[in-house]
């Protein structure tokens, strides 16, 4: 069975999902643009140079080529036997964006941004990061074109994520430490958007998720579409039919995006978001915007948002640095609204189990943000039983995360098990 | 007539520009922010722009991020900036509250307008708001009958200018530079940035960013009509070893860059 083979359902009536954002950048009431006018005319132009280079045949074919020589794409799909008996049984399949170059599904969006820059005659990029994987694929990308790159990161995630600011400076990019508000990757972005201001003439701004100020949401969703539009066919090929349900992790939500692309217009199947919980929603300790925050506006969109009662951003906490942020992009914002989309939250601990058991029942250590998807999978598997088909997007791979995880886990030399963590 | 157009108005007819002075409300502590900015007033300030402390200030560079940082782990709420702009408009200064966006959407738009206008404060600048999310905040201030203050950039297009100014009321915020406060000083992009805006409105044209000193205040008010001072007043508060000579610090330099606005006439 081929991809063609199973028509798109229009049934929803009105407008498709897909037709979204409008044209002011807006998913319903969320997204538009809430920036300094300083940055208008670069937005402006970025989203020209993306609206040019969407219809344009060479920068598409040098994507191409790039995504497939390079990142070395299309990513494998995995079925996961032993991990699936745990789901309830289900069929769980893995879209194995762990595998790219750089170790998770950043890559697809910095390449496409990376190229934007060198069109529209830019020298230097900057990017914000969490995890590290969205840093160290903007200085691969920059290593690669000869730009010269900062990137912004917490000076909490630096220490979260030591091998990742390692491979960033080996790779020649300057790592930049964030010493104010909650030292993560709030206000990483919020450093990165200081910079982009004063030195908007020779700089892009590669923002890593599906947020920030129009264009970027539906930018970045469109260089992760490929994550969608492949595991698609790959699922067809596979089973002969459409997944019942796409999960994915959501902290700003460019890896949910990209797989919930491929299958936005099929109503009849379900799409799962998995927010951090950290130590529960009910504790306030958590980075579930959608899940445990209201509307608001950060970094240049309205969206949800962890805010107190005055608006100001009420820090968040995750195990994982890269889920680690109180926003959230804004499709996501509206997806949750309209029910497309169906967004809870994964503690710490429930992520942390899913971490270990596909460590040991698959033999792939995913990254901590990764497991947030897993342990919803394994909920949702239970739920749905034996005949169902899960896709879930395994956006990136846990070599960074060893160290936490040993720690968590109590088994490095001289550890001792934290109780009930072993 | 605005109580902020008689304060230009009285500036234009001195023959100088006017000053604007930026302080963050509670810092160091409500009260001790409330002295600060009276202080600046009965040094020469003529019109006053209170800031409302936010947890990810964009625009802000290193100095007002240390003090508003400093302001809200105090507990300072967006009620105590309310209060601190009628301690201030008491004095009779035509007074602003300059606020990131979100924590008026989130007090409420129409009620953030109409609750500033009852504490006698006279407008509010938006340094995030473009003038496509900004519907509701027109509607709003206009209801309230409180001035919107939106800003121009060195990067702004006439086209641009043409729509911010179309939105403004009480004056053009130009933005002197390309960056964040209180990092770099005034550029040379400012006097062409003003030349650009000054066909494209009937508003006064205040300039911001880099300023700290008399000097660069006198030269400014050779071609803008007010000059706009913030980060340079917040180090003296940062600065000071106690909160009384901060209070003196910061009446000293208004006094001094109140000379300077009235130097350009001479000169």
């Amino acid at each position: 069975m081929t991809t063609d083979s199973l028509p798109r359902s229009d049934s929803l009536g009105g407008p498709l999902p897909s037709s979204m954002p409008d044209t002011g950048g807006h998913f319903g009431r969320y997204g538009g643009r809430f920036v300094p006018e300083a940055l208008i005319v670069a937005l402006d132009e970025l989203d020209a140079a993306f609206r040019a280079a969407k219809t344009d045949p060479a920068f598409q074919a040098q994507l191409t080529h790039l995504l497939t020589t390079y990142t070395g794409r299309p990513s494998p799909l995995t079925e996961c036997l032993r991990f699936g008996a745990a789901a309830g049984g289900a069929r769980v399949l893995l879209k194995r964006e762990d595998l790219n170059h750089t170790g998770s599904h950043k890559i697809n969006n910095v390449l496409g941004q990376a190229l934007l820059t060198l069109k529209m005659g830019k020298k230097r990029v900057i990017a914000e990061t969490g995890a590290g994987q969205h840093g160290v694929a903007t200085a691969t990308a920059a290593a690669l074109f000869g730009l010269d790159c900062v990137v912004y990161m917490g000076e909490e995630d630096t220490r979260r994520q030591a091998l990742n600011v390692a491979r960033m400076r080996l790779l020649g990019a300057e790592v930049r430490p964030v010493m104010s508000g909650s030292r993560t990757l709030k206000d990483a972005m919020n450093e990165a958007m200081r910079d982009w201001v004063t030195n908007v003439d020779s700089t892009h701004y590669i923002i890593g998720t599906v947020a920030g100020p129009a264009p970027f949401p539906e930018m970045v969703r469109e260089f992760h579409k490929v994550i969608g539009i492949e595991s698609r066919a790959q699922v067809l090929e596979l089973t002969g039919r459409l997944p019942d349900a796409v999960t994915a992790c959501v902290g700003g939500g460019s890896n949910a995006i990209g797989i919930f692309s491929g299958f936005i217009d099929d109503p009849e199947v379900a799409l799962y978001g998995f927010e951090a919980g950290g130590d529960g929603i009910d504790t306030g300790r958590h980075a579930a915007a959608i899940t445990g925050g209201s509307v608001g506006v950060l970094h240049g969109q309205r969206s949800y948002v962890l805010q107190d009662a005055d608006g100001q951003t009420v820090e968040s906490h995750s195990i994982s640095a890269g889920l680690d942020y109180p926003g959230v992009g804004p499709e996501h914002a509206w997806l949750a609204d309209t029910g497309r989309a169906t967004y809870s939250a994964v503690t710490d601990t429930e992520a942390m189990d899913a971490f270990r058991l596909l460590c040991t029942t698959e033999g792939i250590i995913p990254a901590i943000e990764t497991a947030h998807a897993l342990a919803g999978t394994l909920q949702l598997g239970r739920k749905l039983g034996p005949d169902s088909v899960i896709l879930v997007n395994c956006s990136g791979r846990g070599d960074k995360d060893v160290e936490t995880a040993s720690r968590w886990f109590g088994i490095m030399d001289g550890d001792r098990a934290p109780e009930g963590r072993a | 007539m605005s109580r902020l157009h008689d304060a230009f108005a009285r500036a234009k007819s001195e023959n100088r520009a006017a000053l604007i002075g930026y302080l963050p409300a509670g810092y160091p502590s409500v009260q001790g922010g409330i002295d600060a900015i009276v202080a600046m007033v009965a040094n020469g300030v003529d019109i006053v722009e209170i800031g409302l402390p936010y947890s990810d200030p964009l625009m802000d560079g290193p100095t007002i991020q240390a003090a508003v940082d400093s302001s809200l782990r105090g507990g300072t709420t967006t009620r105590d900036v309310l209060a601190t702009v009628k301690a201030v408009a008491e004095t009779g200064a035509p007074t602003l509250v300059m606020s990131y966006w979100n924590p008026i959407e989130r007090y409420g738009v129409d009620a953030f307008a109409a609750d500033l206008a009852a504490a006698g404060g006279v407008g509010v600048i938006t340094p995030d708001l473009t003038a496509e999310e900004a519907g509701p905040w027109i509607a709003a201030t206009d209801a309230a009958g409180v001035d919107r203050v939106f800003l121009v950039a060195p990067s702004s297009t006439v086209e641009r200018i043409a729509v911010v100014s179309g939105i403004t009321t009480g004056f053009v915020y130009a933005a002197s530079l390309m960056g964040v406060t209180g990092v770099a000083s005034v550029s040379q992009a400012a006097p062409a940035l003003v030349e650009r805006t000054r066909p494209l409105t009937m508003m006064p044209i205040a300039v911001g960013l880099g300023v700290s000193t008399a000097a660069q205040a006198a030269d400014i008010a050779v071609y803008a009509d007010g000059v706009i001072v913030g980060s340079a007043f917040v180090r003296l508060l940062l600065d000071a070893a106690t909160p009384a000579d901060g209070v003196a610090a910061v009446g000293r330099l208004a006094a001094e860059l109140a000379l300077g606005v009235r130097r350009a006439s001479a000169g």
